[in-house]
């Protein structure tokens, strides 16, 4: 915890000076388990373990920005093993390509949230306590704090004291007089509580949002899933190409809504990167409840039943008709295409098992704007200028009965070549047994992203006051300020009262000891005061 | 067509404007040496109070400098912005600028409030370097934003992690001063009572003590405690501003990226830095940490926000490669 130390300038740490309710440093242990077990826990919640642990995290975070993470990018993973044979596996023993996900980086992170609790709650408890409870009386000798004053006036020390605690109050200090006896009196006062109310809350709240990542981690699920122009989406676990639930996650947390893409627009600055994206979706919450229109665009998820739906990708879906020699449609659909390239360079798989004599496959390029390399065909730009498919037809067994495939992919190496043809849209391609494939125009397709995750509003508001917190506790100085007023010795100046002033503020000394200053203008002593800096 | 209408005329006066503020900037910095080396030769010559009047002129000078570079680079992000029609904050090259004026205005704030001219120098010779840096190595064009940049969480995030950068330049400067003094100060009282003294008549030979007029910058420099002092009110102000920057990101992610926190290079960096200076507020405050060690663990902390934005931007590929460094 930030804070409040015990303060140089008072060596002896009484309750009066220690502007803190930090516990004390733990003492070395003496015998027995109970009194080691409580010296232990001592050691954990100290703040030097704190600040141990906080550098070890910092310290456990960097190989995960260092290495490849399976959680970002596992294919890199995969290629980083294949290139470091030896080193590549000891590092995946030691989790060092999951590090957020280690065993080891959770002990830090649990351990450093054990030691903040078990420091939290007597914190919390003392605070609550101050809270209650009148400032501490006066110390006996104000003149030997840092900034103090002396001087003398002819009222009563009942009315000085009275004055004060009328002005110290409008200043939104707690204020307290005590009646010290031999006709003394003194006033103190207390500023500021809210720094360690901040200060706790800041670090409750830090708790909180670990438990609102904990909440996500357990019951949430996220999926994805490619829906091409004019097709539709539903809510159930079956419709989405990857799905990854969380450990308590169960199919009834599926809300039952819905939607279908209409219309997907993308577009590009001259030199071809990405403008805008646009996915116009019709969205149902329920079956049988109202349709309504949304536009999912990067940064505008559309916020459906309890989930979010993401644009993530997209790609262009290609028409492709194939009839069999007698003109009979035995294929007709958008085939989505996977990009390769920034410029939209694609490739694709037709499968036609059933309907033709032989089954068919097919492979294809495709080039929203085809251009010819040395290097062979490419795409000069993302958008659709002037499409070209590239086909290859294959004959034989497609395999779909045996092993799932990609639906990406066609076993060529036990498939007949058949012939190739270069395609723009509207063009149809007749195969050597009389079957026709067309290419009768380009669609779009996008991919979204389905994703609930339950601790969200828990860490938005814990967030909330970890700010609220921090700034708190920053920003708000606690201080106390104490006025005697005594009557003078007889034979000083008799009949008068002699009235001394001081103050201990541990942040900001600077700042305090103006304030001093104008705290005593405003009781009317003489001179400003004789201040030192720390 | 998307991307025409960048103002070529204006991105380049931008390009001009900053110019002539790195100019004033250097300029500025000439002036704040100039306050103490004049100071220092009033200081030798003990009845000149002539020496001070100007070393006195020259501080001046260099702040109205520092003020008209200011202004300057105000205009130059001003015109950068309304030449491209969006916020001038999109590349690395535009960002540093932006961090650099924070700096520069944290600073000039400070100036209000407190008598810290003496960190005028320290201030204005990262900034012009960081500066020259940026128009040269990190330039880029004047290009409209990428989708994914393209949300009003740009204004907010992004404003909060250059405002809290900016600040922590200026602690981090402190920070380095305050270790120097610290130094300086342990060598000055080792030497016993009466080093000063001793330092003053010039009874050794002056190379050889530390604290003698050849160390003159360090006895000129405010004590350790106040520029500890300094730098700590600097971090606490950056460090919410730094806290909620990352909340913002997070907030955005989860609106752009499908989740709050998912360990990104650049978030995990920034996460790293946050830790930095978590320990260094805790330092403070834990007997045996205060002082030079806790004063570590803050420069460790800006050594990884260095790492967060020059690192990872060109060397680790994550989901804010927006660098626009080619």
């Amino acid at each position: 915890m930030t804070d409040l130390a015990p303060l140089d300038v008072a060596p002896v740490r009484d309750e009066t000076t220690a502007l803190s309710t930090q516990p004390t440093p733990p003492q070395p242990p003496a015998r027995g388990i109970a009194r080691t077990a409580r010296y232990a826990w001592r050691r954990l919640t100290s703040m030097r373990t704190a600040l141990l642990l906080l550098s070890l995290l910092a310290l456990a975070a960097i190989p995960g920005t260092l290495l490849p993470q399976r959680g970002l990018n596992a294919v890199k993973v995969d290629d980083y093993i294949a290139a470091h044979p030896h080193l590549g596996p000891l590092l995946d023993r030691l989790s060092l390509f999951d590090v957020f996900a280690a065993p080891w980086f959770a002990a830090i992170y649990l351990l450093l949230f054990i030691s903040l609790t078990g420091c939290l709650i007597p914190r919390i408890r003392l605070h609550a306590r101050a809270l209650r409870r009148r400032p501490p009386a006066a110390p006996r000798n104000l003149s030997r704090l840092t900034v103090s004053s002396r001087w003398s006036v002819d009222a009563a020390p009942e009315d000085v004291v009275r004055a004060c605690r009328q002005v110290l109050r409008r200043d939104r200090w707690r204020a307290d007089v005590r009646d010290e006896g031999n006709g003394s009196a003194s006033v103190a006062a207390e500023k500021g509580y809210l720094r360690e109310t901040g200060n706790l809350v800041f670090h409750v709240a830090l708790v909180a949002l670990l438990a609102g990542i904990a909440l996500g981690g357990l019951f949430g699920y996220k999926g994805t899933v490619l829906v091409v122009q004019g097709q539709a989406f539903a809510n159930v676990r079956s419709s989405y190409d990857v799905f990854e639930p969380s450990r308590l996650y169960s199919d009834s947390s599926l809300a039952p809504f819905s939607f279908a893409l209409d219309r997907f627009s993308a577009t590009y600055e001259p030199d071809g990167t990405p403008h805008t994206f646009d996915a116009l979706v019709r969205y149902t919450s329920r079956p049988g409840a109202a349709t309504s229109t949304h536009h999912i665009e990067v940064n505008h998820p559309l916020h459906a039943a309890s989930a979010n739906v993401y644009l993530v990708g997209h790609g262009y879906a290609l028409h492709i008709q194939v009839r069999d020699p007698h003109g009979r449609l035995v294929y007709d659909s958008a085939t989505p295409f996977l990009p390769d390239t920034s410029m939209f360079a694609s490739h694709g798989v037709v499968k036609v098992p059933d309907g033709l004599p032989h089954q068919l496959g097919l492979t294809g390029f495709f080039y929203p704007t085809y251009v010819s390399t040395p290097a062979g065909p490419d795409s000069a730009y993302p958008a659709p200028r002037d499409p070209v498919l590239l086909l290859a037809a294959w004959r034989g067994d497609l395999g779909l009965d045996k092993a799932a495939q990609s639906v990406y992919s066609l076993p060529v190496a036990s498939l007949k070549h058949i012939a190739n043809a270069e395609l723009s849209p509207g063009e149809s391609w007749r195969l050597p047994d009389g079957t026709r494939v067309s290419f009768v125009g380009v669609d779009q397709w996008a991919t979204f992203q389905v994703a609930h995750d339950p601790g969200n509003k828990l860490m938005l508001v814990a967030a909330a006051f970890i700010i609220a917190g921090l700034l708190l506790s920053l920003r708000i100085r606690r201080r106390r300020f104490w006025i005697r007023a005594a009557p003078a010795p007889t034979d000083a100046d008799g009949g008068r009262t002699v009235v001394e002033a001081a103050g201990l503020a541990r942040t900001d000394s600077d700042r305090f000891a103006t304030e001093f200053a104008e705290l005593l203008q405003r009781f009317g002593a003489p001179t400003p005061a004789a201040t030192e800096e720390d | 067509v998307p991307g025409t209408s960048i103002d070529l005329g204006l991105a380049h006066t931008s390009d001009q404007l900053l110019f002539w503020a790195v100019l004033a900037y250097a300029i500025s910095m000439l002036g704040y040496a100039a306050e103490f080396a004049f100071d220092r030769r009033s200081a030798r010559a003990i009845d000149s109070t002539a020496g001070m009047s100007r070393s006195r002129r020259a501080g001046v000078v260099a702040v109205v400098l520092t003020i008209a570079g200011w202004a300057l680079h105000v205009g130059s992000v001003t015109a950068r912005g309304l030449s491209v029609h969006r916020v001038p904050w999109g590349n690395m090259y535009e960002f540093s600028s932006m961090v650099s004026l924070v700096a520069v205005t944290v600073f000039l704030v400070l100036l209000t409030r407190q008598p810290v001219r003496f960190l005028g120098l320290f201030v204005m010779a990262p900034v012009v370097l960081y500066l020259g840096l940026a128009g040269t190595v990190l330039y880029a064009n004047a290009g409209p934003l990428v989708p994914a940049l393209n949300s009003y969480w740009i204004k907010i995030h992004v404003v909060a992690a250059i405002t809290a950068s900016g600040a922590f330049l200026v602690s981090g400067v402190l920070t380095v001063l305050y270790l120097l003094k610290e130094r300086w100060e342990r060598r000055v009282v080792s030497l016993g009572p009466g080093a000063a003294a001793v330092v003053e008549v010039g009874a050794p030979p002056a190379e050889e003590v530390p604290g003698s007029r050849r160390g003159g910058l360090m006895a000129w420099l405010p004590d350790a405690a106040r520029l500890d002092r300094l730098a700590y009110g600097v971090v606490s102000f950056a460090f919410p501003i730094w806290t909620f920057a990352i909340i913002a990101g997070a907030i955005w992610a989860e609106q752009a990226w499908s989740r709050a926190w998912g360990w990104d290079p650049k978030e995990t960096w920034s996460f790293i830095t946050w830790l930095a200076y978590a320990a260094y507020l805790h330092a403070r405050a834990t007997a045996g940490w205060r002082g030079r060690r806790a004063a570590v663990l803050s420069l460790i902390g800006f050594g990884c926000l260095m790492v967060d934005y020059y690192v990872v931007n060109t060397v680790i590929t994550g989901l804010h490669s927006y660098a626009g460094v080619s």
